[in-house]
C-alpha cells in the first residue's frame, strides 16, 4: 500500500502561557526583560501562548505586543481567553485563538445503551459492550469473557469471567442467576472464584463495589 | 437435500473417528447414500476404522489439487453398498485444505449423496475449521470429563461464529451432543460427570450416550465400525443415535448402572 503524503493526527503539547496583566506595554517590557534575564536559555525560542483574560480594552495593540515578544526571541503561537475584538486582531496577525483544555467543550457523552446477547457465550468467546450495559440471555461458559463499560446482567449461569465498569464506572454491577464465575471485576477491583465462594452463600447474586472492595448480595428471587 | 454433518470435539481421543465411522455406517445401513470424509490430513485414521486402508489410492488432497477425480478417490465399502469413504492424505498437512477446494469437493459430493459426514481432526486449527465450516449439523463428541467438556464448549463457540452459516447469517448449525465412553458405575462413585452435568454445561440437545465398551477397541482393531456389532451395547447405542439423528425419539439406554446378579457377584464377570 502506498503511504499517504500527509496524515492528520491529534496530539497534545505543553505550552508556556504568558499572562499579560496590564495595558502598559512599557511596564510589561521591563518586567519581561527581568524574567528573561534569570534564565535566558530557557526562554530562547520557546513557544508561548499569551493569556489576555485581564485585557478588556478593545483597542489594545496586539501587534505591538507581538513585535515585543519576537524581538526577545520568543515565538508566539497564539492567544487565549481574549475578548472578541482582540481575537479579531489576532486573526489578522496570523495568530491562533487557542482554547485551553479546561475551556474546550468536552466531547458530548454518548447516551449509554444496552447490548443484548440471546445465546450462550461459549468458552473462548469474548463479548465487549462498549459504553453500554450487557444483558445475556444464556450461560457464560468456563473460559468465556464478558466485558462491559456498564453493568452486566446474566440470566443464566456465570461460569467464565465478567468485567463490569471496564472504563472505570464504580457504580456498575454484575448480576447472575447463578454465580460460579472464574473472575468478577468491577472498575478494576476483582475477585477470583475462591474469593467469591468465601464471600457468598447464595447461588444467584449481585456483585457491586462498596468503597474500594467488592460485595455480593443475594437477589430476592 | 444433502446434509453435511461434522463430527467434532476440540479435544483429541474422545472418539470422533469411531463415531464418524459408526454414524456413517448406521445411516448407510438405513438405506441413505452416505460418504464419510476424513479431514485429519497427515494423521489418517478413518480408513483403518473402516477397514479399507489397503484400498487407498487417491485421497482428499489429490482431489482438491485436481490430481484425481472424486470417483477415483472414493472407496466403496464392501459390506454396505450405500457407504463410501474419502480418505485423508497421510503425507501432507492441514494447510493443504482450502475453503475453495473443500467447498468444491463437498459440492460435488452433494450431487450424489444424502449425507456427508466430516470427520474432524482435534484442535481448533485449519483442519478442524475446514471440517466444520460447511456443516449443517454438528455432532459434538464429548467424554464425561471436564477438559473434554470445556473443549466442546469452545468448539460450539466456533460453530456459532466461524461456520459458513454463521458468517452468512443463515439458520445456525444444528448442534447435538454425543456423549462417549460413558461409564454409569463411575458416575455413581462420583469419578465421572453424569449425563445431566454435561447437558447442563453445554446446553445442547443430546443425541446419544455411548457406553465405555470393550467392543469399541475390538471393532477399531479389526476395521469394522462398531455399529455393525449389534451384540454390543456400544453398537446398539450408536444405532439409537442414528435413529435420533433421523428424527426418531427413543429413550436413552445404558445410562444407569446394571445391578450384578447374585451369581455374577459371586463368580465375577
Amino acid at each position: 500500500m502506498q503511504t499517504p503524503s500527509l496524515e492528520l493526527k491529534g496530539s497534545s503539547f505543553t505550552l508556556s502561557v504568558l499572562h499579560i496583566n496590564q495595558l502598559d506595554l512599557e511596564k510589561v517590557t521591563i518586567e519581561l526583560d527581568g524574567k528573561l534575564a534569570i534564565a535566558p536559555q530557557f526562554f530562547l525560542g520557546a513557544p508561548l501562548v499569551v493569556n489576555l483574560s485581564r485585557i478588556k480594552a478593545a483597542d489594545y495593540n496586539l501587534a505591538a505586543l507581538k513585535d515585543l515578544l519576537i524581538s526577545r526571541q520568543l515565538v508566539i503561537v497564539g492567544i487565549t481567553e481574549a475578548i472578541d475584538e482582540i481575537a479579531t486582531q489576532a486573526k489578522a496577525l496570523g495568530l491562533a485563538n487557542i482554547k485551553s483544555g479546561k475551556q474546550s467543550n468536552a466531547q458530548p457523552q454518548l447516551p449509554k445503551t444496552s447490548k443484548i446477547v440471546k445465546q450462550n457465550v461459549r468458552s473462548g468467546q469474548q463479548i465487549y459492550a462498549k459504553n453500554a450495559d450487557l444483558v445475556i440471555f444464556g450461560t457464560v461458559g468456563n473460559g468465556a469473557e464478558v466485558i462491559a463499560d456498564g453493568s452486566i446482567h446474566i440470566y443464566g449461569n456465570l461460569r467464565g469471567k465478567a468485567m463490569a465498569g471496564a472504563s472505570g464506572d464504580k457504580h456498575a454491577i454484575i448480576i447472575a442467576r447463578s454465580l460460579e464465575a472464574e473472575l468478577v471485576s468491577i472498575a478494576g477491583q476483582y475477585w477470583l472464584a475462591e474469593n467469591i465462594q468465601h464471600n457468598s452463600t447464595t447461588k444467584s447474586g449481585c456483585v457491586r463495589l462498596e468503597g474500594e472492595s467488592l460485595t455480593i448480595e443475594a437477589l430476592p428471587l | 437435500m444433502t446434509q453435511i454433518i461434522v463430527v467434532t470435539s476440540g479435544k483429541g481421543g474422545v472418539g470422533k473417528t469411531t463415531s464418524s465411522a459408526a454414524i456413517a455406517t448406521g445411516l448407510a445401513l438405513k438405506g441413505h447414500k452416505t460418504v464419510v470424509v476424513d479431514f485429519d490430513i497427515g494423521l489418517r485414521n478413518l480408513d483403518l476404522i473402516m477397514g479399507c486402508e489397503r484400498r487407498v489410492v487417491y485421497d482428499f488432497v489429490n482431489v482438491i489439487n485436481g490430481e484425481a477425480n472424486l470417483n477415483q478417490a472414493l472407496i466403496k465399502d464392501k459390506r454396505c453398498p450405500n457407504l463410501f469413504v474419502l480418505p485423508a492424505s497421510q503425507t501432507r498437512d492441514k494447510d493443504a485444505l482450502t475453503k475453495e477446494g473443500v467447498g468444491k469437493v463437498l459440492d460435488d459430493l452433494a450431487k450424489d449423496f444424502e449425507f456427508i459426514i466430516c470427520d474432524s481432526p482435534a484442535g481448533i486449527e485449519t483442519g478442524a475449521m475446514m471440517a466444520l465450516y460447511f456443516a449443517d449439523v454438528a455432532i459434538v463428541t464429548t467424554n464425561p470429563e471436564v477438559s473434554s467438556v470445556r473443549d466442546s464448549d469452545r468448539i460450539l463457540g466456533m460453530l456459532q461464529s466461524k461456520s459458513k452459516r454463521a458468517e452468512e447469517g443463515l439458520e445456525p448449525v444444528k448442534e447435538y451432543l454425543l456423549l462417549t465412553r460413558y461409564s454409569p458405575a463411575r458416575v455413581t462413585t462420583g469419578e465421572m460427570l453424569s449425563v445431566e452435568d454435561v447437558e447442563e454445561i453445554l446446553a445442547i440437545p443430546l443425541i446419544g450416550v455411548i457406553p465405555e465398551s470393550q467392543a469399541v477397541l475390538k471393532a477399531s482393531n479389526s476395521g469394522v465400525p462398531v455399529i455393525m456389532d449389534q451384540e454390543s451395547d456400544a453398537g446398539k447405542a450408536y444405532s439409537d443415535s442414528v435413529d435420533r439423528l433421523l428424527g426418531e425419539e427413543l429413550p436413552l439406554r445404558f445410562v444407569t448402572e446394571q445391578k450384578k446378579g447374585f451369581l455374577k457377584r459371586i463368580f465375577g464377570s
